[in-house]
């Protein structure tokens, strides 16, 4: 039986058209053998491009369809709907990337005809083996996966459970918040980070739809869309949470100080067993085994004799929990850049600098100083503080992007310095970027009333070697300041280091685990940087808040809600259809080897004793292609990439005669 | 023993003879054999490339032809010697119409330069190749706790070449740690000396000079330590001119690091060319010997450790 293509060339402007004799191709191709007809338009994706292929398949009959235009990813939906309206299976069509795999990245004309020709070839080809499929309807489960507890995923969180459905909000630390738990204040409007960010937690942490899961840790994931299986590890509380009222009691028993670097940034201590700060959600503490006195001299307890309600269990271990949900979001926030890599700014070295994290705690009323700003000598009230802007952002040396929230922190830092101790402040900027709502009119605002100098100039350096009259004993900064052409030094008392923000340490070990991507940067990947921000190439699988790239509380907050709706939309739809890319095992040809078995990742693969043969459960499979590939005797195939479609594909690229290659940069 | 191409540079025929003598007998004690390069040329030292870049490269490829020719990196213990040669070999690695151009000019000398050897300052040599744990085997006769300032000088680390520490390399000060020496911990370690400075601005060269002894004897320095011959001027014959200047009182020795880790390795002050010193080196020399052995670690070394 012959079929009856059409073949379509999309001009997409002249982003195809610029490069791509588009007049020359369709002409080619429509002598090819089986094309019914060819032709080019301007915008195929355009409803006009779209009717013109309806029409032909109503009046010419066409039993096959090709579009030549940009790339699957972006409108293979587009036309496969297409063609279901004009009554044609969708899967009876085929794309050829001529945008991206040619026009894109091609500047030889000759060239990019010939390639345009055998993708197109290619496509006409494997499309004759199509075969009309369709798509698979599963149930979502309405249980939602929200990972990380910080200001997004608690607005996730809470959406969700609020429009009705579960939700299990895993989160790392002991207690959720994120870093917006250890501000002082919040720009623009400079309210307590606390106040405004504490009751959220609270409705969390009763919400009757929210499951939260403190102290733990995604371990695997499995399944797809609407369907997945996660493992939880919740680590070790060493305190029975049904018993404990959240006394503190314990906590004030304890005899172990140990240094904070996570709540306090190591401004501060806690004890052995702890919660991080007075309004943690949940209340229950978490003891550090590794630095309690029972666990590593076997003598203490002090905690368990002092608790009123016998909480304290040494014994308790890890408990691994297991749950299905329909969706994830992850939103699983940054790490601050460690200014210890700029040795010249002397963090780590000089006493009284300072990252931006040590001077929220510094500044925070609930702080290791109650929130008095002095140096570290514990008492000293500095007179001048140097804020120094983009440490490790907007540098190829570290990081190149910026990281959008730290002038207006700076700023917020220089407002809060000039308020607690009227100090001279020094503002050190390249740039400063205050574009969003009410940004710009904070600054106005600190320019005009709060008397902080701006220095624009990249610091070279702050050092403690005292060379001219009145640096002895002070933090020089030495800096180039650019708009009046001088190489200045300023002495001072204190120095803030704005460092930017990063993507968490572990961020592609986690991407990888979700089965998303990451940017060059780490950052997680979106499906698309500007109309599909919050979703993932993983249907399922949302990302949200800084950990998709820097952002500020509010934008983080938007996104929250963002991926929050995105869940609820699917989850209303209660079914989602997927590809019916699916394997299938040809009983006739299956010789019972059984080496396909334990080769699935998905574990849809069972041996049929009685008959002698294995099978494949298609509601498990995800269509991988693993064991088609492993099966010795080919008895197995996945529909939409038979053999027969990638091995005429091949051939279809292979017969068109390719001339003088381009020499391939190395 | 590993052989490398020896390049002295012009400064180590005489000024900076003492340099030469000591790099030469460390090398020997650490089994290494260097090849002094025959033939070998000025490399233009800093102002030439200011002037004419396609000849300064020139200069340069034409010493890296020579020892490429005789299939050895090369090493130099200058300083300036060293940026030059090792932004010659990659540039013209990166600029092939450049390296057209220069071979072109070396065919004249029957050479050609195809960039296939490295260039090592002496220090790398020693740190690297050598590395300071076996240096530390070697070491004979401890320096008993001697404070030395390692002075890298700004050359060795400037301008960037890979993604090695620029900020605050440690190397220098492992070295010194693995003669017995304490390295001085001191702010200006990197900062410039004011290479030729002085010959256009004597005052502005001074007190780049006088900052860098200031921070060094402020940290308690007792000896300066340098790799660089440019360097080992600046600091010590202006001394004096500096202490009138600024009204001063430095008196602190400027030695090569070659002539301290000569010691350590056993060498006598004759065979590394002490005695041609401005600022005497005597009291250095006598707590060396003063044989009563110092169990003191540096802090950074401690630091490291713990
Ligand atoms: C010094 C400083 C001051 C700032 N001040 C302001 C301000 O005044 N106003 C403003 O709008 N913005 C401010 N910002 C920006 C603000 O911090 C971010 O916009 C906000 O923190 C983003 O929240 P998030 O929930 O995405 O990330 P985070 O706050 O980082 O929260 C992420 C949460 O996920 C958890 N987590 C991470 N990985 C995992 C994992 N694998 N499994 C489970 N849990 C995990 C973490 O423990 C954390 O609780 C400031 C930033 C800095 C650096
Ligand atoms: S179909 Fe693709 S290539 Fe054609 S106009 Fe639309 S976007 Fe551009
Ligand atoms: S003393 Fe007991 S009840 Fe109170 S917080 Fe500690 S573990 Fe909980
Ligand atoms: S047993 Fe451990 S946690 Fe309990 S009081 Fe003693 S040190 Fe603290
Ligand atoms: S927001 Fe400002 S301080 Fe932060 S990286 Fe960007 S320009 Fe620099």
């Amino acid at each position: 039986m012959s079929e009856k293509v059409g073949v379509y060339i999309c001009h997409c402007g002249a982003n195809i058209a610029g490069v791509v004799d588009v007049a020359a191709l369709s002409h080619w191709a429509g002598e090819l053998p089986d094309v019914a007809v060819a032709r080019d338009y301007k915008f195929m994706c355009s409803s006009l491009g779209q009717e013109l292929i309806e029409k032909d398949i109503q009046e010419l009959g066409l039993t096959r369809v090709v579009v030549a235009a940009c790339s699957p990813h972006l409108h293979e939906a587009t036309f496969r709907n297409c063609c279901k309206r004009a009554g044609l299976n969708p899967y009876l069509f085929e794309m050829a990337s001529i945008r991206e795999q040619v026009s894109w990245v091609t500047a030889n004309k000759t060239v990019a005809l010939e390639k345009s020709k055998a993708l197109i070839s290619g496509a006409v080809h494997r499309v004759i083996h199509n075969q009309a499929l369709e798509p698979i309807i599963v149930d979502i489960n309405p249980n939602v996966l929200v990972v990380g507890g910080g200001i997004t995923g608690i607005q996730a969180a809470l959406e969700i459970a609020d429009a009705g459905y579960h939700v299990y909000l895993v989160e790392r630390e002991p207690s959720i918040g994120g870093h917006m738990a250890q501000f002082d204040k919040t720009f623009p409007t400079l309210d307590c980070s606390a106040c405004i960010l504490t009751p959220k937690m609270f409705s969390a942490g009763t919400h009757p739809n929210i499951t939260l899961l403190t102290w733990s840790e995604v371990e695997k994931v499995d399944g797809y869309v609407g369907n997945f299986t996660v493992k939880v590890r919740q680590k070790a509380r060493k305190v029975n949470t049904e018993l404990c009222t959240g006394c503190g009691i314990c906590e004030q028993k304890c005899p172990k100080k140990v240094i904070d670097t996570v709540f306090e940034a190591g401004m501060g201590l806690r004890k052995a067993v702890y919660t991080p700060f007075p309004q943690a959600v949940p209340k229950y503490p978490v003891m550090d085994v590794q630095n309690c006195t029972f666990f590593q001299k076997g003598t203490c307890k002090a905690c368990e004799k002092f608790c009123p309600t016998g909480a304290i269990d040494f014994k308790q271990e890890d408990k691994v929990v297991s749950f299905d949900v329909g969706n994830i979001i992850l939103a699983t926030g940054w790490d601050l850049f460690d200014c210890r890599r700029i040795p010249q700014y002397g963090y780590g070295r000089l006493a009284n600098v300072y990252n931006s994290l040590e001077f929220e705690r510094l500044s925070n009323a609930a702080g290791p100083t109650g929130g008095k700003v002095i140096l570290r000598d514990g008492v000293t009230v500095p007179q001048s503080v140097g804020i120094i802007h983009c440490v490790g952002s907007r540098d190829k040396n570290y990081n190149p992007y910026c990281s959008a929230i730290c002038c207006m922190q700076s700023l917020k830092f220089a407002h809060l310095v000039k308020e607690k101790t009227g100090a001279q402040v020094y503002n050190f900027y390249i740039d400063i970027r205050t574009p969003l709502k009410a940004y710009d009119e904070f600054y106005q605002h600190i320019l005009e009333t709060d008397e902080t100098r701006f220095v624009r100039g990249k610091v070279a350096e702050v050092t403690d070697a005292a060379r001219l009259p009145g640096e002895e004993g002070k933090l020089i900064i030495q800096v180039e300041d650019t708009l009046i052409g001088k190489q200045r030094r300023i002495p001072v008392d204190m120095v803030i280091l704005s460092a930017g923000l990063e993507p968490r340490h572990d961020a592609k070990e986690v991407a990888k685990l979700f089965g998303i991507g990451c940017s060059a940067d780490q950052w997680f990947i979106e499906r698309h940087p500007k109309l599909d921000p919050v979703a993932t190439m993983t249907e399922g699988v949302f990302v949200a808040g800084v950990c998709q790239g820097p952002k500020d509380i509010p934008l983080s907050v938007t996104q929250g809600a963002a991926a929050a709706a995105r869940v609820i939309g699917l989850v209303n739809r209660k079914q989602v259809s997927l590809e019916p890319v699916r394997a299938s095992v040809n009983a006739e040809q299956c010789s019972g080897c059984r080496i396909c078995n334990n080769q699935c990742p998905f574990n849809a693969i069972s041996f049929l004793v009685d008959k002698g043969v294995s099978e494949i459960n298609p509601a498990l499979c995800q269509g991988c292609g693993t064991c088609v590939a492993a099966c010795p005797a080919g008895a197995i195939t996945g529909s939409h990439y038979t053999n027969a479609q990638i091995l005429s594909q091949i051939e279809g690229i292979l017969e068109v005669e390719l001339g003088q290659r381009e020499a391939v940069p190395a | 023993m590993k052989a490398y191409a020896y390049f002295p540079g012009c400064s180590l025929e005489k000024m900076a003879l003492s340099y030469h003598q000591s790099a030469l007998e460390c090398a020997r004690r650490l089994d290494l054999e260097f090849q002094e390069l025959d033939d070998w040329n000025c490399c233009g030292t800093t102002a030439y490339f200011a002037i004419d870049q396609l000849l300064s490269y020139t200069l340069s490829a034409r010493n890296l032809a020579l020892a490429e020719k005789k299939k050895l990196d090369m090493v130099t213990p200058c300083a300036g010697c060293y940026k030059n040669a090792y932004f010659t070999n990659v540039t013209l690695k990166r600029d092939a119409d450049l390296a057209e151009h220069i071979n072109e000019a070396l065919k004249e000398d029957d050479l050609h330069y195809a960039g296939t050897n490295q260039v090592y300052h002496l220090l790398e040599v020693f740190c690297n190749d050598v590395g300071v744990q076996e240096i530390k085997k070697r070491v004979t006769q401890s320096l008993n706790s001697l404070r030395v300032a390692p002075y890298y000088g700004c050359q060795i680390v400037r301008p960037r070449k890979d993604h090695e520490e620029v900020e605050n390399p440690r190397y220098f000060e492992d070295l010194i740690a693995a003669t017995g020496a304490t390295p001085v911990e001191y702010q200006l370690k990197m900062r410039c000396c004011g290479g030729s400075l002085l010959i256009t601005s004597r005052k502005a060269a001074f007190s780049m000079a006088r900052n860098l002894l200031q921070n060094a004897m402020d940290n308690g320095a007792a000896v300066i330590a340098t790799a660089c011959p440019m360097c080992q001027v600046n600091l010590e014959c202006y001394q004096q001119q500096i202490n009138q200047e600024f009204g001063a009182r430095f008196s602190v020795p400027i030695l090569y690091f070659t002539q301290l880790l000569g010691l350590a390795l056993g060498a006598s002050p004759k065979e590394l060319g002490f005695g041609s010193e401005l600022v005497s080196a005597s009291a250095v020399l006598a707590q060396i010997r003063n044989k009563e052995t110092s169990t003191t670690q540096s802090p950074y070394i401690r630091h490291a450790t713990s």
